[in-house]
């Protein structure tokens, strides 16, 4: 393949984001937005190309004996500190790279179109742009990363992009400290990311992705049987690789800057904290899944983390009030769901399991799947936050007749998430399922379980903003549908949830490349499916009309109910620990040192300075009789010195 | 002996050529002609200075070996050519006064001269040459101090200066009548370095080494030979005093390295190390001390080119390529740091009068631009990245410290706690010119062409020499390159 589609496809959005970053203040918002949208239009089509170049072409490149391949467009030097530390930037394409770069093109374009109307009049229109450019660069260079350098580069690149769309409404304090956090957050987890590349990288003497993952056994052995805090180097990196994925993918403890990210835009929210960036560390560890497999100890605490991760977000969700929030926990829940599910993946047989990588090609099905109707949730949500200018479902109720189509739509996204026949999120979900109760059947119980949950919630919200009492303010303010740009793209991604789920996803994506025929498994199926009509039917049951279930239900549990409301006081143990142990204890004793040790030492050697200085001026005295006096003393002491030291 | 060895003396030729054609010029042209002298002189030096950096440099030792002009004489010619080349943008206005308009001619001539002085200084391999060139560099000097003549502060300057100048010129010769005494008869550079490579350690030569460092010391004015240099530099016109602190102490610091390396490398290195050892020490130090507490920017400043001296010196304790080009950088970033802060201090002066750091107190609203320039120059001076200043420290250091000896560590040691005195006292100005709240006491000033262009010449250089690796890379090849040619002669 040639490189300058490739290249292409990454100096476009760099292009916008520079054009409108620069000139952008010099244009009215119609031009920034119209060139933001064609120049990310024509990425998406080439993108296109390439994904289909790669998927369809049969180049016996890309495809091999009917085995998918890694295959690199192309591979620079970039800096070349050592004879052995290189780091390159390059582009890689395989079957998930290739799904990614649709994926995001895909979003990006949806929310770049719907961003006109929802954004239009907004101060910083263009700024906003620019800002959404950079972010699809930097998310485009992410996924295309020929070596784990690289991707961190641009990972970093992205966790900037997000700060400053999180930010983007800076004269909101709520917003700025949200982007803050978000971006403190995920560079701590960052910490933990480079530590892991660079343990991984001092053994194996590369970052390139195909090297470390075509042979992982030969990785294995260059460590050498090294051990790091009782555990094989390997693992440790792998786990602390894995950190950096936590902290993008929001996976618990490091879940609680994605909520506050709900400062941003909506659009942004979609795009950013939804579709592509928080799946981030689902895509780091496919990408290095090979070398998960022979740790199998890292893909154990993968399937913990997000086994925990995915039921807590899920019950936080049922008792948010911020429709946004809901989303967000939901999205926690969902990447969760794709750890899980590529934790319980494995490259060797497994007994009694005709396909052991089935979890691998069900993650990335559902990452694709979940992008397609969260980002339509998302998307919806703008929209009835463009109508009733609030976050508070209690704003809300009865909409359905005032936004047909957001309704609609909505509804799309809310089926498919809760995994019902024939949308998207029933096949990948099912897939999933299939593949959690493969390995054990815990896992997939309880994931069932948490299925339900999201049905639960997903219907609760739902039914609390579209049914129920009508908000007395639409009297004043009728709600009403978005204008074109907003609800083209709702249509468009709720087409995309209604079918996605029929695509032959194993064909394309699996672990090792060789294509897999999906086939829905019934007992599993059933299972969630009555799981999923349950907590639809709870939902109903109790918010479809007024009633005081509700409240009879947080009057049961009124601790548990507050607890989950306040996200069981997540933030309130970050605040302890950083601002009464790190700040007072540790901080302010290093304040000490700093202030009465190394202060003092400088202000003592700036007296003495002054003191010396002022007791040899005599020396300058104006006279040149002492000046002569003073230069031939100096010759002879200096003659007298090397007489003594060297005759 | 034959005339075309003078082919060989490019650079010398040159400049006596622009010398003689500027005597002629001043001498016979009419009143108004006269007016185009500056012009005619700056213009001609420029092109002389180019000529001289394109001219590849023959490398042979000529009459008899007495004089070489290699790729590293060449280099630091033409170094001091850019140092001068700004002194006389500076000059320009000043030599417009009524005071000194009808002198205006003597200054480039004395000016010339001295630097054919120092072209003979770097290039010399003969202590006789060396001396003449010591001596045609410094007495003009004197001249040039005293160019205010009705002001009594330039004329007991002059009077200091030449008393001082004199009393290092007799030490330097005792010294250097050891030597003879010593060598058996020969002052070339090349017989003494065989001789003394073969002979024992003698007390005789120990002491002619003291005097030669306090005579050659005086130029550089290194502590304690000194004590001079804050009243001179007070006392003379200040672009006098941007010529002595920059030009003069370049020529003579590439002296010194020569000398001491290339005569005395063999058996003595050990002593004269421990001397200069020393000296540097007290170099960097006491001009630090005293940097300190002046309220005079031209004594302040005179200070502060005491303990660069000190830096530069840290070059010929390194020894080799490495050390001869790090000097050399150093001093081509000096030049234009130094000469940057002289020409707006000089700016002010001719101006306001005005010569005191309070002055200086809130500079930045009448003045930005100069405040600018100042800050830049103070600084490199400082050596605060990622400005000229602290990639010349940088590589002085390092070359230092590449000697792989515990003492010279600890020298370097020394030599940065005193950046960061060195740091607080540059601020000092700054901080005047930018934080003081005070109404600024200098109103706005109109800078005249010359001096605009001199001073974009060294913002341009304060900014770019550290960045463009060239210009190190320019030192060094030719450093390189000479000690290649002397490696075949000297075994």
């Amino acid at each position: 393949m040639e490189a300058t589609i490739p290249i292409l496809i990454l100096a476009f959005p760099l292009f916008t984001f520079l054009l409108l970053g620069l000139l952008g203040m010099k244009m009215s918002h119609k031009v920034a937005g119209f060139i933001g949208i064609a120049m990310l239009g024509t990425t998406a089509v080439l993108a296109y190309i390439v994904a289909c170049t790669y998927y369809f072409s049969g180049d016996p490149a890309f495809i091999f004996e009917g085995v998918r391949q890694q295959y690199q467009v192309f591979d620079v030097t970039w800096l070349a500190f050592t004879q052995t530390l290189v780091v390159k930037l390059g582009f890689l394409l395989d079957p998930i790279s290739a799904l990614m770069l649709v994926v995001i093109t895909t979003i990006s374009f949806m929310v770049h179109l719907y961003s006109w109307g929802y954004m239009e009049g907004e101060h910083g229109f263009q700024r906003y742009y620019a800002f959404l450019s950079l972010f699809t660069f930097s998310m485009l260079g992410l996924v295309v990363a020929t070596n784990i350098f690289q991707m961190y580069i641009f990972w970093e690149l992205v966790g900037v992009s997000s700060y400053l769309l999180i930010g983007f409404f800076y004269k909101l304090p709520s917003a700025v400290s949200a982007s803050k956090k978000a971006f403190i957050v995920t560079r701590f987890a960052d910490l933990g990311f480079l530590i892991g590349i660079l343990l991984l990288s001092y053994y194996t003497d590369t970052f390139n992705f195909i090297e470390l993952t075509q042979n992982p056994e030969l990785v294995l052995g260059t460590t050498g049987g090294a051990t790091y805090m009782g555990a094989s180097v390997l693992t440790v990196a792998m786990v602390l690789i894995f950190t950096g994925g936590m902290g993008k993918s929001a996976m618990m403890p490091l879940h609680i800057w994605l909520p506050d990210a709900m400062e941003g835009p909506t659009p942004v929210s979609a795009l950013i904290h939804a579709a592509t960036m928080v799946v981030a560390g689902v895509y780091l560890v496919a990408r290095m899944f090979p070398l998960y497999c022979v740790v199998d100890t890292s893909l154990t605490f993968i399937c913990c983390v997000g086994a925990i991760t995915a039921f807590y977000a899920a019950m936080v969700a049922c008792a948010q009030t911020d429709i946004k929030r809901i989303l967000a926990f939901s999205t926690i829940s969902q990447i969760a769901f794709m750890m899980v599910s590529l934790g319980v993946a494995y490259d060797q047989p497994i007994e009694g399991v005709h396909y052991s990588g089935l979890g691998y090609m069900a993650g990335m099905f559902h990452l694709f799947t979940h992008a397609m109707f969260k980002a339509l949730l998302f998307l919806g949500a703008g929209a009835l936050i463009h109508a009733v200018h609030s976050n508070e479902y209690t704003a809300m109720g009865g909409l359905r007749k005032y936004m047909p189509i957001t309704h609609w739509t909505f509804l799309i996204g809310c089926l498919a998430i809760a995994g019902i026949w024939p949308f998207a999120g029933f096949f990948s979900k099912d897939e999933m399922l299939a593949a959690m109760f493969n390995r054990h059947w815990f896992w997939g119980a309880w994931m069932t379980m948490v299925a339900g949950l999201t049905a639960f919630y997903m219907f609760r919200l739902y039914f609390l903003v579209f049914w129920g009492q009508e908000n007395p303010h639409y009297k004043e303010h009728k709600p009403h549908d978005g204008p074109w740009q907003m609800s083209l793209p709702l249509i468009i991604l709720a087409a995309v949830s209604i079918c996605a789920g029929w695509i032959q996803f194993g064909e394309f994506v699996t672990w090792n490349g060789e294509p897999y025929h999906i086939h829905i498994e019934a007992p599993v199926a059933c299972t969630s499916l009555i799981v999923a009509c349950v907590g639809i039917g709870l939902a109903a049951l109790m918010y479809m009309k007024p009633n005081n279930l509700p409240a009879q239900f947080k009057n049961a549990w009124p601790a548990f109910w507050k607890a989950a409301n306040r996200r069981f006081y997540w933030d309130e143990i970050y605040m302890f620990i950083t601002h009464k142990i790190i700040f007072n204890i540790i901080c302010k004793s290093i304040a000490w040192f700093d202030r009465h040790v190394i202060d003092a030492t400088m202000d003592g050697f700036a007296k003495v300075t002054q003191s010396v200085s002022f007791r040899i001026r005599g020396m300058q005295s104006g006279e040149v009789q002492s000046y002569v006096g003073w230069y031939i003393t100096g010759a002879i002491v200096l003659a007298g010195i090397a007489w003594l030291c060297f005759a | 002996m034959t005339y075309s060895q003078f082919g060989h003396m490019i650079p010398e030729m040159i400049i006596l050529g622009i010398f003689i054609l500027v005597f002629l010029f001043d001498t016979f042209s009419s009143e108004k002609g006269k007016k185009i002298l500056t012009p005619f002189t700056t213009i001609l030096f420029g092109l002389g200075t180019i000529a001289i950096w394109v001219t590849p440099a023959s490398g042979e030792f000529v009459f008899g070996g007495m004089y070489i002009n290699d790729t590293a004489t060449n280099a630091i010619k033409a170094i001091l050519n850019i140092g001068v080349f700004i002194v006389f943008l500076q000059a320009a206005e000043w030599l417009n006064s009524e005071e000194t308009v009808i002198r205006k001619g003597e200054f480039y001539e004395l000016i010339l001269v001295t630097v054919f002085g120092m072209y003979l200084m770097v290039s010399a391999r003969h202590f006789l040459l060396f001396l003449i060139g010591l001596e045609s560099a410094s007495l003009p000097l004197a001249a040039l101090v005293a160019f205010n003549k009705q002001r009594l502060e330039s004329n007991e300057a002059a009077i200091k200066y030449i008393m001082t100048a004199v009393f290092s010129s007799a030490v330097l010769l005792v010294g250097l009548s050891f030597v003879y005494a010593f060598s058996g008869g020969s002052l070339y550079f090349n017989d003494l370095a065989i001789t003394i490579s073969q002979g024992e350690m003698s007390g005789l030569l120990l002491v002619a080494l003291a005097f030669m460092i306090a005579g050659i010391g005086f130029k550089l004015s290194l502590v304690p030979f000194h004590l001079w240099t804050a009243d001179v530099y007070q006392g003379a016109p200040t672009a006098v005093t941007s010529f002595l602190s920059v030009v003069s102490k370049g020529a003579a610091a590439f002296a010194f390295f020569i000398i001491f390396t290339q005569c005395f490398g063999a058996v003595y290195a050990d002593a004269w190390e421990w001397m200069m050892y020393a000296v540097i020490i007290l170099t960097i130090t006491i001009g630090n001390l005293f940097a300190i507490r002046q309220k005079n920017m031209k004594r302040f400043m005179a200070f502060s080119s005491i303990s660069q001296a000190g830096y530069i010196m840290l070059g010929v304790m390194a020894g080799e390529a490495l050390g001869l080009s790090a000097l050399i950088f150093y001093v081509f970033v000096y030049v234009v740091s130094n000469l940057g802060a002289f020409l707006v201090i000089n700016t002010i002066e001719e101006n306001t009068g005005y010569l005191s750091m309070d002055d200086y107190n809130g500079l930045h609203k009448s003045n930005p631009w100069l405040s600018f320039a100042m800050t830049l120059a103070m600084f490199s001076l400082a050596g605060i990245p990622p400005f000229a200043g602290f990639f010349s420290k940088i590589l002085i250091f390092t070359s230092v410290t590449s000697t792989n000896s515990w003492a010279l560590y600890m020298l370097v040691l020394v030599a940065l706690i005193n950046t960061i005195i060195s740091l607080y006292y540059y601020l000092l100005v700054v901080k005047a010119m930018w934080i003081s709240p005070e109404e600024p006491k200098v109103g706005a000033i109109k800078t005249f062409r010359c001096e605009k262009v001199g001073l974009w010449l060294c913002v341009a250089g304060i900014v770019f020499f550290g960045l463009v690796p060239y210009i190190y890379q320019y030192c060094y090849d030719a450093v390189v390159n000479s000690m290649k040619l002397l490696a075949t002669i000297i075994p």
